[in-house]
């Protein structure tokens, strides 16, 4: 590649068009018809709830999707990227949510993967010399021969960003870069990115950290169920109306009535702290109750009731089940108390999708078909019965958990762990990756639950899901519990300042800038 | 689908028919009875490895536990020999003492690999040079013989036969039954394979993962010591060479059966065809002089890969 052509592209960023860009997965279009311009050489927030679509069409832009119909268009040219290296030989370099770094090798080999400099034999001294100077751009101070495994995670997240700049970007893709930031990282990235900004990179910006986004981008772009519903300049926003954009659609028909929980507790939890991620979190569940855990992606929810069921190493001061004190070494222990847990991980924890719907539905309670042998009619009974109480639709119930569509593979899951006749009942993401009427199903199966007498833990990332199913909302901020609050009346607004912390109970490293309630 | 399951079988049938058109001599019940009772030894382990594979584990260790169950018993048998006389005591004692090292050291597998989380390969890799570096130090790089007295008393139960049937047969028809009993029909069973097709899902799904996984590797040390039992009667001595390449013999019946190697999903019927399998090609190869017999590893070696190669959609 010629020197001068890369100096010049770094001097003027590119602009881009999204034009009328849909994408579907199988049946179901995450995207549709979003069309708006970004500026060249500016920073551009891309806001929207968890699903709204951006990170698909982040994806789309960094060449790992193609749209369904629709064009990207840079610099007035309409561009066709094949794969990521496409995007990369126009200079859009995507920096993922999640690491893409190979840790065995050190930080300089890392920078140069797939791009190593050299003919046969491998330039390491040129690597090590150009991973230098653009560490040295980023004003990070790091030995390009540190092997990745060795990095802390902010760090591994400084030597994505440096791969990204060594590719000549001029324009870059960040997925929720500070997740893992300090705030004083946080302030060194920023400070990065309007240098950036100045040379002419284009940056595209991922948050759900709304003053940040308030802070750094020049831009706004709100989607919601994959439309935009606006763009604007970040100016012309205020934190709490970007909230209002993101959120705003009305489903009370979606949920179930409340009925008003009853008053004997049915979980206490006492100061519980699972390392890396909660401190000291309480909370109780009444019969018949149906409390909701609020907060951002890495809030430390599902790892804190991961902790309390014994799946992850963790401290607490107390647990009682039905005013007993019970120690929940295993999911076996929690099981045996009446606390059953859905991992919001339906493929990697819910379920066993190369098994069969039987062995599936009667995993956790064999003991009751084993007589010795497993009878196999037994189970196939409470397996036709199950598929009915849950509304489980499939052709025929021999076939793998896997030819089941999102929705009835959660409601087998379900199924599963209300098998046990549990006291409590805790979901993760129980609607995730589910169609609107699958959703509906679920809902109205958490407000049966609720009437039963159960009680139910509702973890998810979709504030209307929480708002219209749950009588309380616990919201967690870094780990911590900063809100407990009486969902009547309560309104998504109210939820997203205190789980990204702008209000509420902020301990240890808070970020100081408070609104006043 | 439900053909390509079959494919084991139909491979070894059609080996049988094509064994009888080149040698009259293979159908006959004296070959047949010799063919199984070869596969007895590598097809009762197979059964054990079974459950540690559809468990997602792997144990490399069994040529060599066998070799050191073999010089073990042999020795208790002739220090009880001494003390008791060569009855039936000693050899009932020498047996159960097989099985219960076998089992130590499938306990002992099955803590390291859970409780100190340690690959199931490396672990085994381990243990293959430890079983049969001590079985030679105890041989002093010889043999231990069986004492004549108490060999003479125990070799019906290689030779010996019921109804007509050999005893090894006929245990090994036994562990088959039982193994596929387990696996399919009881709670153990299932939460062998759940754990197989996906630890996470059966450790949130209140399952004693470590508590099953360790009780694979039980397993097959029993089965190892079964087949020594089974074994040792035939040459009534052990030496460092006892046993040698019997893991690659098993896990081979196994994959040929088609369990998969990453676990899941297995079926003892396909092992013990499997285990059949892999004994008729040497005994084709012996009856026949179509490819010498020196390279029968080569032809069972193309035959393993040919069966993975069939069987690579299926999952």
């Amino acid at each position: 590649m010629p020197t001068d052509a890369m100096t010049e592209r770094l001097s003027t960023g590119s602009a881009i068009r999204f034009d009328g860009i849909s994408k579907s997965f199988g049946d179901i279009e995450v995207l549709h018809d979003v069309t708006f311009d970004v500026q060249g050489g500016s920073i551009h927030a891309l806001l929207g709830e968890n699903g709204a679509g951006k990170s698909t069409l982040m994806k789309v832009l960094g060449g790992y999707h193609a749209p369904t119909r629709g064009r990207v268009v840079l610099d007035s040219t309409p561009v066709i990227f094949r794969s990521s290296r496409d995007a990369e030989a126009q200079g859009i370099v995507l920096i993922h949510q999640e690491f893409n770094l190979a840790e065995d090798l050190t930080v300089a080999q890392n920078i140069y993967l797939g791009h190593e400099l050299g003919g046969a034999l491998l330039d390491d001294a040129a690597m090590r010399r150009g991973a230098l100077d653009v560490l040295a751009r980023l004003e990070v101070r790091l030995d390009p021969g540190t092997r990745v495994r060795d990095l802390a995670v902010p760090m591994k997240q400084l030597v994505e960003i440096a791969r990204a700049l060594s590719r000549d970007a001029r324009v870059l893709i960040m997925d929720e870069p500070t997740a893992a930031l300090t705030p004083h990282e946080t302030a060194t990235l920023f400070a990065l990115m309007r240098r950036l900004r100045e040379d002419g990179v284009t940056i595209l910006y991922i948050s759900h950290k709304l003053d940040e986004v308030k802070a750094v981008t020049n831009r706004v772009t709100v989607l919601r169920d994959g439309e935009v519903v606006a763009t604007a300049d970040t100016a012309a926003l205020s934190t709490t109306q970007m909230a209002n954009l993101m959120v705003g659609r009305e489903l009370e028909a979606m949920f179930p009535p409340r009925n008003a929980p009853g008053r004997e507790e049915l979980l206490g939890v006492d100061g519980l702290d699972v390392p890396g991620w909660s401190r000291d979190v309480s909370f109780t569940l009444s019969r018949g109750e149906i409390l909701g855990f609020a907060g951002l992606v890495g809030a430390g929810r599902t790892e804190s009731i991961e902790g309390l069921i014994g799946l992850r190493p963790h401290r607490v001061r107390g647990v009682r089940v039905r005013g007993r004190a019970v120690r929940l070494r295993s999911p076996a222990d929690a099981a045996r108390a009446g606390v059953v847990y859905l991992s919001e991980d339906r493929k990697g924890k819910g379920l066993h999708v190369n098994l069969g719907l039987r062995p599936n539905l009667t995993l956790m309670t064999l003991e009751h078909y084993a007589r010795p042998l497993l009878d196999t009619r037994a189970e196939d009974t409470a397996l036709t019965r199950a598929a009915q109480t849950f509304g489980i639709r499939t052709g025929r119930l021999d076939v793998p958990a896997s030819s089941l569509s999102g929705g009835n593979q959660q409601k087998l899951a379900l199924a599963k762990i209300l098998e046990v006749h549990p006291e409590v009942v805790i979901l993760d993401e129980p609607t995730r990756g589910v169609d609107v009427g699958a959703k509906q199903e679920i809902y109205a199966l958490v407000g049966d639950l609720a009437r039963q007498g159960k009680g139910v833990v509702v973890i998810s990332s979709e504030l209307p899901e929480l708002l219209g199913l749950c009588h309380r909302l616990l919201v967690m901020h870094e780990g911590h519990v900063v809100g407990d609050l009486d969902a009547a009346g309560l309104t998504e607004q109210d939820v997203i300042q205190y789980a990204t912390g702008l209000r509420g109970r902020t301990n240890g490293a808070g970020r100081g800038e408070h609104v006043p309630a | 689908m439900r053909v390509a399951s079959l494919g084991p079988l139909l491979g070894l049938l059609a080996l049988m028919i094509v064994a009888t058109l080149l040698n009259h001599d293979f159908l006959t019940v004296s070959n047949l009875s010799n063919v199984l009772t070869r596969a007895a030894f590598s097809g009762i382990i197979a059964v054990g490895m079974t459950f540690v594979i559809v468990s997602g584990g792997i144990d490399l260790s069994v040529g060599s536990m066998a070799a050191l169950i073999a010089g073990s018993m042999i020795l208790i048998m002739n220090a009880l020999s001494t003390a008791l006389g060569p009855g039936v005591l000693t050899i009932v004692l020498g047996m159960l003492a097989a099985l219960v090292i076998g089992g130590l050291a499938g306990l002992f597998h099955g803590a390291v690999i859970t409780r100190g989380r340690i690959e199931p390969f490396i672990v085994t890799l381990g243990t293959l040079g430890i079983y049969r570096a001590v079985l030679t130090y105890l041989a002093q790089g010889g043999a231990i013989s069986l004492d004549s007295a108490v060999g003479d008393r125990y070799g019906p139960v290689y030779y010996g036969s019921m109804l007509g049937i050999p005893i090894p047969i006929l245990v090994f028809t036994a562990v088959a039954l039982l193994g596929g009993l387990i696996l399919n029909r009881t709670r153990y069973g299932r939460y062998v394979q759940a754990i197989g097709s996906n630890e996470q899902v059966a450790r949130f799904a209140a399952i004693n993962v470590a508590g099953v996984k360790t009780m694979t590797y039980v397993l097959l040390g029993v089965c190892v010591g079964l087949a020594t039992i089974l074994y040792v009667p035939r040459l009534g001595s052990a030496t460092p060479s006892t046993g040698l390449l019997w893991e690659l013999e098993a896990i081979a019946a196994v994959i040929i059966g088609g369990t998969a190697l990453r676990g899941g999903s297995g079926r003892i019927w396909g092992t013990v065809v499997g285990a059949v399998l892999l004994v008729t090609i040497e005994n084709v190869l012996n009856l026949t002089n179509i490819i010498s017999v020196y390279l029968n590893a080569a032809v069972t070696g193309f035959v393993i890969i040919g069966v993975a190669f069939f069987q690579r959609g299926r999952r």
